[in-house]
């Protein structure tokens, strides 16, 4: 296999190699407790008013089975792949990463494209933001996730830059596992936005 | 680090399979059952939590690095979490004279 | 909203009031002055390499505590006006809308801009140091941090002469504070001032989380760290997980406010009441934040001027520990009022009842410490001492107001007024001034005059008493908060004009803190004594003012205040055979301020809704994240061996290289 030749030397779990790279994959883990209690404020919010429809389209109106389950397949399997673009970079497989996070951010825009749409439809039957506390709670909890994928993707295509450039040294290797983190803690909150949002939504 | 056994794509695979039939179940609970709505609330909220531990196992490494503080900062985390949703509902929707 | 509908204010600048006026006036006499200096004596590289470029956790708390004694004379002023307004019935000094202004920038310039930033700024300084690390776990984002925290406190204070201050109170609440009732870009202003520095606060906590949990020296166990370090330590925990609250909260009235959504309004399904839960859900943890490191200031201060150990060191521990986590809980007790149920009220007052042990707790130690000690009454040890009673004042008032019912008489009374204000600055302020003098010496290497000092303690501590004492008995007589005048024949104006003549008395006691600076800038002998107090941590055992490396060689610790042990034992906790290693430290660099800049300008834009000037400055962070990210491959140099020989040489010389001057009394 090609792939052969694209094996640096790189030790077992190149990322917690140097103290730098201890301290930056331990630090993000406390952003992300942080991250627990940004989004769990936006998911109170969005409890508190669920059903505050003010005479605008309510959940059962608007969501949809098919647009959700396929949001949340996306989201999953680009969660799988970032898992395995991690265990490529810790097999010191440059081609390895290059190919399942380049697949991770296609599902990554694939997802956005999807939310996009959903919103403008959703704007399309008369529900903005301005339409009712559960419409501005359900907008805010959704693009505060949105944005945060978003700004991964670009944040991915960033490394991966630098991983062509570079190779896979100690420094990218850590990068890479921290926005791995990243990226798989959106998929965490995707699954109680899917819980609370959507099926939650469609259960009473 | 190195005494650690390195996960291996079936490790992986078999994260990717527990989300999917975790989220499929959910699913069936929520739309397609007779279940009582609390019913169906509680049980879908217990599958988002066992998700999420699938999650942090098999993909984030939690249990790798500084663990403890890690785990611990992510208790804190969920702590916090717990007393901001339950208490915004309890102060917001429930808090009238007889309760 | 229409995008690019850059609408004006009615009045962009505000100009015609003549307090208003002279501000405009002083601000740029004192901007042309420095400007004017920096290029005179040729010192803007000076500037730019040495402080605005430096990573140094030394240098950036220094620069952190010069900004908050910058909010403090701000919040004073604010409060000398409120106060004259005051002193007499119907009175004209300011007219209503002024004073809602002065009130509402007064509490947020004090707790966000004043003592927070005092605190990090003192964090920052002492705790790499007294747990023996060469810097912070990440001292790029250290510096973002005071850079944000400075672009948010410049953004806010711009409020008064550009457009118009926010004027809702600090609490900003609903639905006052939103779109219909207070259309202007006022409460702009807070949203966005708040938003800023907090971001940075939130890094602070990681930061430090990190650094204490993962930097410590060989051998500095949890157990063996000084007060202050556990004191950041807590207060960090607490920053991490409140402050994301509080970055919601702002931004769902944000929304409200430019996206015409419905969080807290009346219509549209909105509840205001969701922005007291909130803006509570943060803000009595902040109450902590900004209480605890004062706490560990204290300890530390009472500890070495009493010459003994810190009694109770686990119960201390275990109570901050409670601290954090009660803090969490409580949270109810400021809207006691707001029509809950007797279940929510209950619950809410006893845990508000129960934070009150562990601080009891504390109280005990802090008194034992004392007992038998060989009390040495310097000028950070007063404000220890003043701040025990002082502080206790606020606390059994405080219980006072946890019980529910009780609270339905004091709420918005004076009387809370002055409990609040017998905490933030018996407590707050006292522990600030205290650190400030204590850990002086050794970001300058030499004392504050300990005479002038003196006098502005017994100065400012009776003006403080004399200013809120009549303020409890003119809350039980029953006098509103947030009342720009009253008529007369209530039975208040006597009270009140001892008030303000206490409140300038306090002022009188600020002049004379600053002079003692001054003073001591100009005149004070530089002895650059490493070990000026006698003291017991690590940051006493090398250079006043450290190395930017802090340690030539990383201390070896055995037990709690390594130091005073050391000293006692004649040893060292360097070890002199181990060879001297070249030291990575991180290189200067601009990314943090001029990010802090896009910052203020995506601040001032949102301000002002004029979302393009906005979104560019989001897009100027945006490509300074990318630089960075970019670039931070080389971000570290070597300080060769050749340059840490001196350095070394004096840490031998200073950790046990001669006994304790002091007598050791502690077993």
């Amino acid at each position: 296999m090609a792939e052969l030749d694209q094996k640096v030397n790189l030790p077992d779990f190149p990322e917690y190699q140097t103290e730098d790279g201890r301290l930056k994959i331990f630090g993000f883990w406390v952003f992300l407790a942080a991250e627990v209690v940004l989004f769990s404020t936006l998911f109170a919010t969005y409890l508190v008013f669920k059903d505050q429809t003010a005479g605008g389209p309510t959940a059962k109106d608007l969501f949809e089975v098919k647009e959700f389950m396929a949001e949340t397949l996306i989201l999953l399997t680009s969660s799988f792949t970032c898992g395995l673009a991690t265990l490529k970079m810790r097999l010191g497989q440059k081609k390895g990463v290059l190919m399942w996070m380049g697949l991770t951010l296609l599902l990554g825009l694939g997802f956005m494209v999807m939310e996009i749409g959903e919103f403008i439809k959703y704007v399309g039957e008369g529900a903005t933001i301005g339409t009712s506390a559960f419409l501005s709670a359900f907008y805010v909890l959704l693009s505060t996730h949105g944005v945060h994928v978003s700004l991964g993707i670009l944040w991915v295509s960033l490394l991966l830059i630098q991983v062509v450039k570079r190779g896979l040294t100690p420094i990218t290797s850590r990068k890479l596992f921290i926005a791995g983190l990243y990226w798989h803690f959106l998929d965490v909150v995707w699954i109680f936005v899917f819980t609370a949002v959507y099926l939650t939504g469609l259960v009473s | 680090m190195s005494q650690q056994k390195q996960a291996s794509a079936k490790h992986h695979v078999a994260g990717y399979a527990f989300s999917l039939v975790l989220t499929f179940v959910a699913l069936f609970v929520a739309l397609y059952t007779s279940l009582p709505a609390s019913v169906k609330l509680i049980g879908i909220v217990v599958l988002a939590i066992l998700q999420m531990v699938v999650q942090l196992i098999y993909f984030m490494h939690v249990t790798e690095g500084s663990k403890i503080y890690q785990l611990l900062s992510l208790g804190y985390g969920i702590f916090v979490a717990i007393v901001v949703v339950a208490g915004s509902i309890w102060i917001m929707l429930y808090n009238t004279m007889t309760q | 909203m229409d995008l690019f509908d850059m609408k004006m204010p009615d009045q962009l600048i505000v100009w015609g009031n003549p307090l208003i006026n002279g501000a405009w006036i002083s601000i740029i006499l004192v901007t042309l002055g420095i400007v004017f200096v920096l290029t005179k004596y040729k010192k803007w590289r000076w500037l730019w390499d040495e402080w605005l470029t430096t990573v140094d956790h030394k240098k950036i708390g220094i620069m952190y505590i010069v900004s908050a004694l910058l909010m403090l004379f701000r919040g004073g002023v604010d409060a000398l006006l409120m106060r004259i307004q005051l002193a007499l019935p119907n009175l004209e000094f300011l007219d209503a809308q002024h004073y809602n202004e002065i009130f509402t920038t007064h509490g947020t310039v004090m707790i966000i801009f004043m003592a927070m930033p005092f605190l990090i700024g003192l964090m920052n300084v002492a705790v790499p140091l007294q747990i023996g690390a060469r810097d912070v776990a990440f001292p790029t984002l250290n510096a973002i941090s005071f850079w944000l925290f400075f672009a948010g406190a410049l953004l806010f204070n711009l409020s008064f002469v550009i457009g118009g201050s926010p004027d809702a109170g600090w609490t900003n609440y609903v639905p006052l504070a939103g779109e219909e009732l207070t259309p202007g870009i006022g409460i702009n202003y807070y949203l966005w001032g708040l938003q800023i520095s907090g971001i940075g606060t939130l890094a602070t906590g990681i930061n430090f989380l990190v650094t204490i949990l993962k930097m410590r020296a060989p051998g500095m166990t949890l157990m063996r760290m000084p007060m202050f370090t556990w004191s950041t330590l807590i207060t960090s925990v607490i920053i991490v997980f409140a402050f994301p609250v509080l970055t919601v909260a702002l931004a769902l009235l944000t929304f409200d406010r430019l996206l015409g959504a419905h969080f807290f309004t009346i219509d549209g399904g909105g509840m205001p009441m969701m922005w007291a839960n909130l803006f509570w859900i943060w803000g009595h943890p902040e109450v902590y934040i900004v209480i605890l490191p004062a706490f560990g200031i204290f300890s530390e201060v009472i500890s070495t001027f009493a010459r003994k150990r810190l009694f109770g060191y686990s119960a201390m521990v275990v109570s901050i520990v409670a601290i954090s986590a009660l803090s969490f809980l409580v949270w109810v007790h400021h809207f006691f009022t707001m029509g809950n149920g007797p279940w929510i009220n209950s619950v809410f007052s006893i845990t508000t009842m129960a934070i009150a042990i562990p601080t009891g707790v504390k109280v005990f130690n802090w008194l034992f410490t004392m007992y038998k000690g060989r009390i040495e009454f310097t000028t950070p040890m007063l404000w220890s001492l003043a701040f025990i009673p002082n502080f206790i004042i606020g606390g059994v008032t405080g219980v006072m107001l946890a019980s529910a019912p009780a609270d339905y008489q004091y709420h918005n009374s004076y009387f809370l007024i002055s409990h609040f204000h017998y905490v933030l600055i018996g407590g707050t302020v006292f522990g600030c001034l205290a650190g400030l003098y204590y850990w002086w010496p050794k970001m300058f290497g030499f004392k504050i005059n300990e005479r002038i000092s003196k006098w502005a303690f017994w100065v400012f501590v009776i003006g403080f008493n004399m200013t809120f004492i009549p303020m409890y008995l003119v809350g039980l007589k029953g006098m509103p908060r947030r009342i720009y005048t009253y008529r007369e024949g209530l039975g208040w104006t006597g009270l009140n004009f001892i008030e303000t003549v206490g409140t300038f008395v306090m002022g009188a006691g600020f002049v004379l803190l600053v002079w003692a600076i001054i003073y001591s800038i100009r005149h004070a002998k530089r002895d650059y004594e490493s070990d000026p107090w006698n003291g017991r941590t690590l940051e006493w055992a090398i250079a006043s003012p450290p190395p930017h490396y802090n340690f030539a060689r990383v201390p070896r610790i055995t037990g709690q205040d390594p130091l005073w042990r050391a000293k006692k034992k004649g040893e060292t906790i360097f070890e002199e055979k181990t060879p001297l290693k070249p030291i990575h430290m991180p290189n200067h660099t601009g990314i943090p301020a001029v990010m802090a800049g896009f910052w203020f300008v995506a601040g001032f834009g949102f301000v002002f809704e004029w979302i393009p000037v906005g979104l560019a400055g989001i897009l100027g962070v945006l490509l300074c994240m990318m630089w960075r990210s970019l670039t931070d491959y080389h971000d570290h140099h070597e300080v060769p061996v050749t340059e840490l020989r001196d350095a070394a040489a004096e840490e031998i010389k200073n950790a046990g290289g001669r006994s304790a001057r002091g007598v050791v009394n502690d077993g």
